[in-house]
């Protein structure tokens, strides 16, 4: 089998964080390293296409230029590109004029060009949209109830049966801000699928990548053991399961636990912090207040109670007998281990 | 090339050409920034300038009716780059408001989490942003004459960080391509990942509550945070000479480079990171434990401390309006008519402020920015006070006040000394940051250098303290409470970029109140009912031009270098015109030589 050669496609990466954001998804990028961003830009990884970015977090340039990127999109100068969106998508039309929310001017215009008048000119050009974190997937902390902006995500926007020109929906990466990795990853999938080496991104009903969203905070969380034997955290600081003190981790879709914050340290529910659910289209409203514990989350840690407490009993009794070591490790003349020569030879 | 130039009266047009020029969107901060200016080509200087935010979100808005315990979990999604500092703002006023004393250990967790967030947070944006102003690249498209001087001036520490030459220091620089940089961005991973052993979770922590943390702290939890530090130090002892060549050599090649983005010496630092041994987060004793803290709070103006007390801070903090899209609140409710101490709270003030936002066009001849304009009110005028950028303000504050004395770090009245153990590849390495004659660009770049260090060397007392704690066996991180039916609470941090309040108000059990002020909007904000512009304004307005391109291939380096040494959350696309929206930039992706 040969070695993938990098291919001669050009995929442009056209990336806008001008939604209702913190920029929060573009800086974890740069804490990614599985893979690092620079080695995606460096073609580092086998089978990808050429790639250029117009990511305005280390853009070199400060000359409309780089707007001229987004321009040429909007001309069919750019194809094929990626759309990176970030931030919830303010909705404008529910004031009579001004903006929530803008990138760079309208042409010939000496006011603000909207994030959704963005959208609506490349979206329908983009060989596929990225939504990058959860405000721009379904709307976020900024879509909470009581905000003046009627924010929301892209597919909400866009639609949820929304698909691009080349039959690719909407690619969701929740998290509030996106996992580094899971975020670099989905990037390399989609290059390579791109650059026809990968067949068409599996995703879930609500738009994010199956292999990474695919089970539980609680299956990939490493305090679920504590949880089967029955034992709760009464307190924030005890190392215990944590679902009695506001943790969402058994219903709630993410793999940050498994995977770590970042170079396989930190997390949520595994160092402490309960699971507020920010993966998911609920999010937040759905979980909040935080701090109380989930609706149905007494009734489960009840019954778990007994079997848990059997268990555990039943547990340390093993424990105790493995903690002792074999009785023929010892000093002195004689050989217990039970050794024959005649036997063995 | 058409561009637009007026004559000024009573000037020749050879002698003033006026220019309108603009970068909009400057992307890389919460809230898009943009500045737009007239400049003079013939005197080479910033005539006027205006700085426009283009975001709206509404914190304070749909944080309303909300319950308290999840105000720290809300604002840290106010930013993306140091969102840890609102959740730890949001819980010091959390604790006020609850009555509660988190755990000695919890606070030192705490305190060496918000460490590694400076030292990840300054690293990136000093090298991986800021640094590509300085760099080979931008200093020959910008002024070939100063490469030509950095090729041949020999760097005086070149024998601590390597670099012959400046010119070589700048060629490190150079994105991607640049070893300086590439090293950077590895030393921004490892400190993100210091960040998360002890808040979990970088942007946004998941281990911060009100009462401590829950962080499990364990032997091993500190262990690896001291490896990583210790490798951090390391890379500080060469970047602090290095920044200092760099600079040196910027006011040597350019004389009068000190007068870019100067402005007048009017700086305020909140404080950061609380002693546990006296921070009990009441009210009334906020002045003795705000100066226990191992950054000091304080208000400098024309280099002099005019406070260093939290409750005067706090009770001087104004909010005006006057260019912003807000309706005002003079009609509405006052929810805290006195202080707890029984002192008189203006209308002004974040407790008593609401947000009436009221969306139209963009005008700079009246309302033009969705930032308000915060002041300091010194009981005669509204103080404009800037962060410089978070490290000098920080700096500036603690060596005047002389109170920090932690063996690792020193104040002294008019310096901060620092000092670092020895290390895999060097020895004991001693820093000293002397208080500069300018609040300008270059000073604010290399305060940010030395505050990277200082939070290194304050990470090693919190780590001596923490262990102290395990090895008595006080393992506790966290200490329950319960939220009260009526209570107000306010915190006090240093952002990395700067000032930081959170003013809460809880009614019924639920928040009615809740006003977070970043450093941000204390320094990008617009002219206010007063007329006086905003320090990014003030600091670009008058600011003389030392780039050797005329209009026709203008990149505004001088001004670019002015707006990000004010840290504005990260620089990066900055987007010009020239007269009726004629380009002149030419693009240089960093990314764009590997594709």
């Amino acid at each position: 089998m040969s070695i993938a050669p990098p291919s001669d496609t050009l995929v442009n990466v056209l990336w806008i964080p001008a939604g209702l954001s913190c920029d929060g998804d573009s800086v974890s990028l740069t804490a990614a390293a599985q893979p690092a961003i620079e080695e995606i830009a460096l073609q580092a990884i086998p089978g990808l296409p050429k790639v250029k970015f117009y990511w305005p977090l280390i853009e070199y340039s400060t000359g409309d230029e780089f707007l001229q990127a987004f321009f040429k999109a909007e001309r069919g100068e750019m194809d094929p590109f990626v759309l990176v969106l970030e931030g919830s998508i303010a909705n404008e039309a529910i004031k009579s004029e001004g903006y929530w929310t803008g990138f760079g001017n309208k042409a010939g215009s000496d006011q603000p060009r909207t994030f959704s008048d963005w959208i609506d000119a490349l979206a329908p050009k983009a060989w596929a949209v990225l939504a990058a974190g959860t405000c721009a997937t379904y709307g976020g902390i900024h879509a909470m109830a009581g905000n003046p902006t009627g924010a929301m995500g892209a597919l909400d926007y866009l639609g949820w049966d929304w698909k691009s020109s080349a039959g690719v929906p909407i690619v969701c990466v929740p998290g509030c801000p996106v996992q580094p990795d899971n975020m670099s990853e989905t990037i390399l999938y989609l290059l390579w699928q791109a650059a026809g080496r990968a067949p068409m991104i599996p995703l879930d009903e609500a738009g994010r990548p199956q292999w990474l969203f695919g089970n539980t905070v609680h299956e990939g969380c490493d305090r679920g053991s504590y949880y089967e034997q029955g034992q709760f955290a009464e307190t924030y600081d005890s190392p215990k399961c944590l679902v009695k003190l506001g943790c969402w981790g058994p219903t709630v879709k993410c793999n940050v636990p498994k995977r770590g914050w970042m170079g396989g340290v930190g997390g949520c529910p595994n160092v402490g912090g309960i699971c507020i659910g920010c993966t998911m289209p609920g999010f937040p409203d759905k979980f909040m207040p935080f701090m109380d514990e989930p609706p149905g989350g007494h009734l489960s840690s009840t019954l778990i109670g007994g079997y848990g407490a059997l268990i555990r009993q039943l547990r340390s009794f093993t424990t105790h007998t493995l903690d002792k070591e074999p009785k023929w490790r010892h000093k002195g003349t004689q050989l217990t281990t039970g050794y024959n020569p005649r036997r063995g030879a | 090339m058409a561009v637009q130039a007026r004559p000024q009266s009573g000037t020749s047009a050879a002698q003033s050409r006026l220019v309108e020029m603009s970068w909009d969107p400057i992307t890389r901060i919460v809230g898009s920034l943009g500045i737009y200016t007239k400049i003079d080509f013939g005197q080479k200087v910033v005539a006027e300038c205006h700085s426009t935010s283009s975001i709206f979100r509404g914190y304070s808005i749909f944080m309303k009716g909300k319950d308290p315990r999840d105000a720290h979990f809300i604002t840290s999604r106010i930013c993306g780059i140091c969102g840890d500092n609102h959740a730890a703002c949001s819980v010091y006023g959390q604790n006020m408001a609850f009555g509660v004393r988190p755990p000695h250990l919890g606070e030192w967790v705490l305190n060496l989490g918000e460490a590694a967030e400076y030292m990840f947070d300054h690293n990136i944006f000093q090298e991986n942003l800021v640094g590509v102003d300085f760099c080979e690249q931008m200093v020959r498209e910008t002024n070939p004459s100063v490469w030509e001087k950095a090729k041949a001036k020999q760097a005086p520490n070149a024998g601590i960080h390597g670099y012959k030459t400046i010119a070589d220091i700048m060629a490190a620089l150079n994105p991607f391509t640049g070893d300086f940089y590439r090293e950077a961005l590895t030393a921004s991973r490892y400190t993100r990942e210091m960040f998360c052993l002890m808040e979990g979770r970088h942007v946004h922590p998941s281990t911060v509550y009100a009462g401590g943390m829950g962080t499990v702290a364990t032997h091993q939890l500190f262990t690896d945070y001291y490896t990583r530090l210790m490798r951090y130090i390391e890379h500080m002892k060469r970047a602090v000479p290095l920044h200092d060549d760099l600079f040196d050599f910027m006011y040597e090649a350019l004389p009068g480079y000190e007068h870019v983005g100067e402005r007048r010496i009017l700086l305020g630092c909140w404080g950061a990171f609380q002693d546990p041994e006296y921070c009990d987060f009441d009210y009334k004793n906020m002045t003795n434990w705000g100066r226990k803290m191992f950054v000091t709070p304080g208000v400098v103006v024309d280099g002099k401390l005019v406070t260093n007390d939290l409750v005067q801070i706090n009770l001087g903090i104004r909010i005006l309006l006057g260019s912003s899209y807000y309706d005002d609140w003079q009609s509405q409710e006052t929810f805290v008519p006195n202080d707890p101490l029984g002192n008189p709270v203006d209308r002004r003030h974040p407790w008593n402020m609401h947000t009436n936002p009221r969306p139209q066009k963009r005008d700079f001849n009246n309302n033009y920015s969705w930032v308000m304009s915060p002041r300091w009110f010194d009981g005669k005028d509204h103080l404009a006070l800037d962060t410089g950028g978070g490290p000098l303000a920080r700096l500036w504050s603690t060596a005047l006040s002389g109170l920090v004395d932690i063996g690792y770090i020193k104040a002294t009245g008019n310096s901060v000394v620092i000092n670092l153990p020895k290390s895999v590849l060097s020895g004991a390495t001693s820093f000293e940051w002397k208080i500069p004659k300018w609040s300008n660009t270059i000073e604010r770049d290399r305060a940010r250098t030395y505050f990277q260090a200082y939070a290194a060397a304050a990470a090693l007392h919190f780590l001596d303290k923490s262990f102290e704690e395990l090895q008595a066996g006080r393992t506790r991180t966290w200490e329950p409470f319960t939220v009260p039916q009526d209570a107000i609470g306010c915190g006090f941090t240093e952002a990395v970029r700067g000032v930081l309040s959170h003013h809460m108000v809880i009614r019924d059990g639920k928040i009615a109140n809740y006003h977070p002020w970043p450093p941000t909007p204390w320094n990008a904000n617009p002219r206010d009912i007063y007329g006086t512009p905003g320090p990014y304004e003030d600091a670009v307005q008058g600011c003389p031009l030392f780039e050797e391109n005329g209009p026709e291939n203008f990149k505004g380096i001088d001004i670019m270098r002015t707006v990000r040494s004010f840290d504005p959350c990260l620089p990066c696309g900055v987007h010009m015109y020239v007269g009726g929206g004629k380009t002149i930039e030419t693009v240089h992706s960093p990314l764009a030589p590997f594709g």
